[in-house]
């Protein structure tokens, strides 16, 4: 290996540092116009009218443009098809965009939304998930599973009741996960241009650009091959920038109208209000043990607040309840989900998407567990992790698991056989475990092609070209493009050039989400790749009369591995390679393997291969006024193999800085006006600066260390690093909590007040604990029952012998489809 | 609206631009002399993205307003490097792993400069403090410590970087 494992240079590095990448705002295109968008004041109203006409008049106004104007929805998925780019009849949240000025100026554009005159006709709102279930009436939307009940899910594998019966303790927890945002510091941006073929070009922020190619040939009508989306590197990501969003589709239909390219960046405050982040979740749990620790079954409830919109909460729903059986053995588990739509921002996919939450709650109950059976958490885990080649009682095939060797590596590296239980009041150490996909093993919408290609051209130059719908985000998937070509071919990732993310130019990859890129798009670099590398083998071999498979490529070379000398440059076995077979190019493409599960649900979880990360988190706090820092976090993450080891390092340590975030401070909350201020649901702070953040001054020292133990399903045996090192960080800092002064806090973020609150109730002989009470009740559906594999399942669902499936209620409309 | 006449300095270039009076050096930067290097966050002080040299000093771009800058000179990212070499800063950035998606860096880069420029040999506690106000969502800021760190000392060798 040559390039794979060496740090380096990102390909993209030197564009950064100069201020030469250029972000979707950065693009400036002659004769364009600029986008304002009109969002709604109010949180759930019935449109009355909409005029426009003063605005229309505006000196420099060219096109105002409202819902009449998009008659057909979109959505990520599927299943929720609930958004139109301007509101039609209804709003749903304060920011619901209702009209869009498109003017010469940002300025004459933002003057002219106060011309438009919107009545509304105010509607119940709904500010809570306990509001949507208590009242069916208004919906929000017309589909859903029942009322304000957008998502209901019941999955059953295996006996958890006879399993809590056969153990000797069942512990039953409830814990409360806040909502909290991306903040990327990019704000969304797009310009549309018309080509001057009449096409329809969109530049955008999107970390998904074969989904908006989707979306706007859809919701414009208008075909598919007449639309080009580019991905222009992001400012940042974590899932915020991830749906198709409705400027996007605003900007197209201007510049299709108006034939001038028309461009619109979101304020700061607007990207508070498009959110698509971090659902709320309270959450209950309910784990049987035996005395030695081992786990004997579990159930674990979840309540989503999904806000207005569907956006990926379907998908959100089912994560909340996916991946606890892939850390710790878990021989019976039942998972109920629901999802509720509410009068706020949508909420939908932020690094890690969904399962956060729930390992937030698991990780903290094994500490409980762990102390009420006299064990030592690390001990615990040890003794339960999942083994190796498994299947899961819920059908996730396990293949590689690095778990126990992180947890080993950060309990050495932290001292914590003498520190746990040990340290100062005051000051404490709490560890946690979890698990992440290497992308998921199914796509947005069922199909059987690839998720993932790619296509070379090799120039007599010795140059290359690789081209692939994957989408830079920052987290460096053109460098693990170019590197995993350059190995393959044994040249310099100088020689190779990476062209991404362009609907027109490259083949698909479905996005940067999912932690997907660097395993679907790096096979697929691969397969390409070699396929080349095949053809100049043969054309090198026929020159040299060397038999193909003693030929060696590296350091810009094909040469004889016996005899060294007697070789080519690489440049020249593309020319002999281009005379012997014509111009070369050649593709490689990705396809997750089958998943094991076969039941309704079954398509979230399944992942080629599972990142593990442990983490031991250090704790200070001040007992009189609850100030918690934290000086120093030691995390171990299986990452398979590392392809880059700076951009890996860099991406475990920037998800610790977001965990920290989400542990102590971040939330995204909102807050009634006084009704007669228009009784709105308003963002607490949405600014960078109340919007509270870690900054330099609050950021631990990081101790990293890479567990590699090459995956057979990964691309030179790596595995995912962008989402799973997150998810430890925030239970362990709850669990440090607990050793430092006693008390557990149940929820984040963990504030001061919180820990006040907490010490307080200890002190007058409540329990000690900040955490919701009680879960809310909820009347589910019957359970889905799936035996596990230990069962004779097969991966289907039970037919329930007095429900048979065809006297399910099916609306008409799907039947039909059917 | 009249348009203001200013003239300063941007990058060590004489430049004479004329702008709406409103308009902010961030605006001024990016739309009337096409420097989109430097990036805006919040346009409200908040973030740090659109940090520039105003006489030396780091200033966030958004909160300057253009006609303020008449006789100013002004360095952004285009001007750290010089006839064609990165500076120290920019080659420790780019190895290190301080630049993730980039948008952040541009702020960082100009605000690193102006601490190695007045204190050529800061503590890691300096450098937190002078790097405080920049927001980073993708590192965690340790990689970007280690590229300031490994900049000290190969800022001097550099020629032509005091602004």
């Amino acid at each position: 290996m040559n390039t794979i494992g060496t740090p380096r240079r990102r390909v993209d590095a030197r564009a950064k540092v100069t201020g030469q990448t250029r972000f979707a705002d950065d693009l400036m295109l002659p004769r364009m116009l600029h986008c304002k968008l009109l969002r709604s004041t109010v949180p759930h109203a019935r449109i009355v009218r909409v005029d426009a006409t003063r605005a229309q008049r505006r000196p420099g106004v060219h096109l105002v443009l409202t819902g009449d104007d998009f008659p057909i929805p979109y959505g990520i998925l599927p299943v929720s098809q609930d958004e139109h780019a301007l509101a039609r009849g209804r709003v749903r949240f304060v920011g619901d965009p209702v009209a869009a000025v498109i003017a010469r100026d940002e300025l004459t554009a933002f003057e002219a939304l106060d011309l438009i005159d919107v009545e509304y006709e105010p509607l119940r709102t709904f500010a809570s998930p306990e509001e949507s279930l208590a009242h069916d009436e208004p919906r929000i939307h017309d589909y859903g599973d029942r009322g304000n009940i957008h998502k209901l899910v019941s999955l059953s594998f295996g006996d958890v009741d006879a399993a809590f019966a056969a153990s000797d303790r069942v512990f039953d927890d409830v814990f409360f996960y806040q909502g909290n945002t991306h903040l990327p510091i990019e704000q969304h941006a797009a310009v549309a241009a018309r080509d001057p073929d009449g096409k329809l070009t969109l530049w955008s922020s999107t970390q998904t650009p074969h989904y908006v190619h989707r979306a706007l040939a859809r919701a414009l009508d208008i075909p598919p091959a007449q639309v080009r989306v580019v991905a222009t590197p992001n400012g940042g990501g974590f899932g915020g920038k991830s749906d198709p969003f409705n400027h996007e589709i605003v900007v197209a239909k201007a510049a299709l109208v108006l034939d001038r390219p028309v461009k619109i960046c979101l304020t700061r405050e607007e990207v508070f209000y498009c959110h698509r982040g971090r659902h709320p979740v309270v959450m209950r749990l309910r784990t049987g043990v035996r005395n030695d620790g081992t786990i004997t079954g579990m159930h674990v409830q979840t309540l989503l607040d999904g806000g207005a919109y569907g956006s990926y909460g379907v998908a959100s729903t089912f994560y909340t309840g996916a991946l606890q059986t892939v850390t710790y053995h878990i021989p019976a588990y039942a998972f109920q989900g629901c999802r509720v739509f509410t009068n706020k921002p949508p909420c939908g996919p932020k690094r890690g998407h969904g399962t956060p939450q729930t390992r937030f709650g698991q990780e903290i109950q094994l500490d409980k567990i762990a102390e009420a059976l006299k064990l030592d958490p690390a001990d615990l885990r040890l003794r339960i992790v999942e083994r190796p080649d498994t299947l899961t009682a819920n059908y996730l095939r396990v293949g590689t698991i690095g778990l126990a060797e992180c947890i080993r590596r950060v309990t050495t590296a932290s001292d914590w056989g003498t520190r746990f239980r040990r340290l100062p009041a005051g000051r404490g150490i709490g560890l946690a475990c979890s698990s992440y996909l290497s992308g998921a093993g199914l796509p947005i919408y069922w199909n059987d092609m690839p998720h993932s290609g790619v296509q070379l051209k090799l120039d007599r130059s010795g140059g290359v070209t690789a081209f692939c719908g994957a989408t830079e985000i920052g987290q460096g998937s053109d460098d693990v493009l170019v590197g995993c070509v350059a190995e393959v071919l044994g040249i310099d990732p100088s020689d190779v050039r990476a062209v991404t993310g362009d609907t027109d130019l490259t083949p698909v990859d479905l996005g940067s989400y999912s932690s997907r890129v660097t395993l679907m798009m790096g096979n697929a670099a691969i397969q390409a790749a070699e396929r080349a590398r095949d053809l100049l083998a043969d054309a090198v071999s026929r020159k040299l009369g060397v038999p193909t498979d003693r030929l060696v490529f590296a350091g810009r070379r094909v040469f004889d591995t016996e005899n060294a000398d007697a070789g080519v440059a690489f440049a020249e076995a593309v020319q002999l390679a281009e005379a012997a077979f014509g111009t070369i190019g050649t593709v490689g493409s990705y396809t997750p393997p089958r998943s094991a599960a076969r039941f309704k649900g079954g398509g979230v979880g399944p992942s080629p291969t599972y990142s593990y990360s442990a983490a031991v988190v250090e704790v200070e706090i001040d007992p009189a006024t609850g100030w918690i820092r934290v000086p120093k976090v030691w995390i171990a993450h299986d990452i398979g193999r590392a392809l880059n080891p700076t951009l890996v390092r860099g991406q475990v340590e920037g998800s610790v800085y977001m965990a920290i975030g989400e542990a102590l401070m971040e939330e995204q909350t909102f807050r009634r006006l006084r009704p007669r201020l228009s009784d709105a649901l308003v963002h607490k702070f949405p600014s960078m600066l109340e919007y509270k953040s870690p900054t330099t001054l609050d950021m631990p020292e990081v101790w990293t260390e890479l567990v590699e133990h090459p995956d057979p399903n990964g691309p030179f045996g790596a595995k995912e690093v962008g989402q799973g090192p997150l998810l430890p960080v925030m239970p362990a800092v709850a669990n440090a909590v607990y050793d430092a002064i006693g008390v557990r806090i149940d929820e984040v973020p963990i504030t001061p007040e919180k820990i006040l609150k907490a010490l307080d109730a200890k002190s007058a002989g409540r329990p000690a604990r900040y955490g919701p009470a009680a879960f809310p009740a909820i009347d589910w559906p019957e359970a889905l029952q799936v035996p596990p594999p230990w069962e004779g399942g097969d991966g289907r669902a039970h037919p329930s012998p007095d429900r048979p499936l065809a006297s399910r209620h099916v609306p008409a409309t799907e039947a039909v489809r059917r | 609206m009249t348009h203001v006449h200013v003239a300063l300095t941007v990058n060590g270039e004489p430049t004479e631009v004329a702008f709406a009076p409103y308009k902010t050096l961030l605006e001024v930067l990016r739309e009337d002399l096409n420097l989109c290097g430097t990036k805006h966050g919040c346009e409200l002080g908040e973030c740090g993205a659109c940090a520039v040299l105003l006489d030396g000093t780091p200033v966030l771009s958004c909160l300057v307003l253009g006609v303020a800058c008449d006789g100013a000179a002004v360095t952004t990212v285009e001007g750290l490097a010089r006839d064609g070499r990165l500076h120290p800063l920019q080659d420790t950035f780019a190895d290190l792993g301080a630049a993730q998606c980039g948008y952040c860096t541009p702020g960082f880069l100009v605000t690193a400069k102006a601490l190695l420029d007045e204190h050529p040999q800061p503590t890691r506690e300096q450098i937190k403090e002078a790097l405080s106000g920049n927001l980073c969502r993708c590192t965690g800021y340790q990689q970007i410590f280690e590229a300031v760190e490994a900049a000290i000392g190969r800022t001097s060798q550099a020629q032509g970087h005091r602004s």
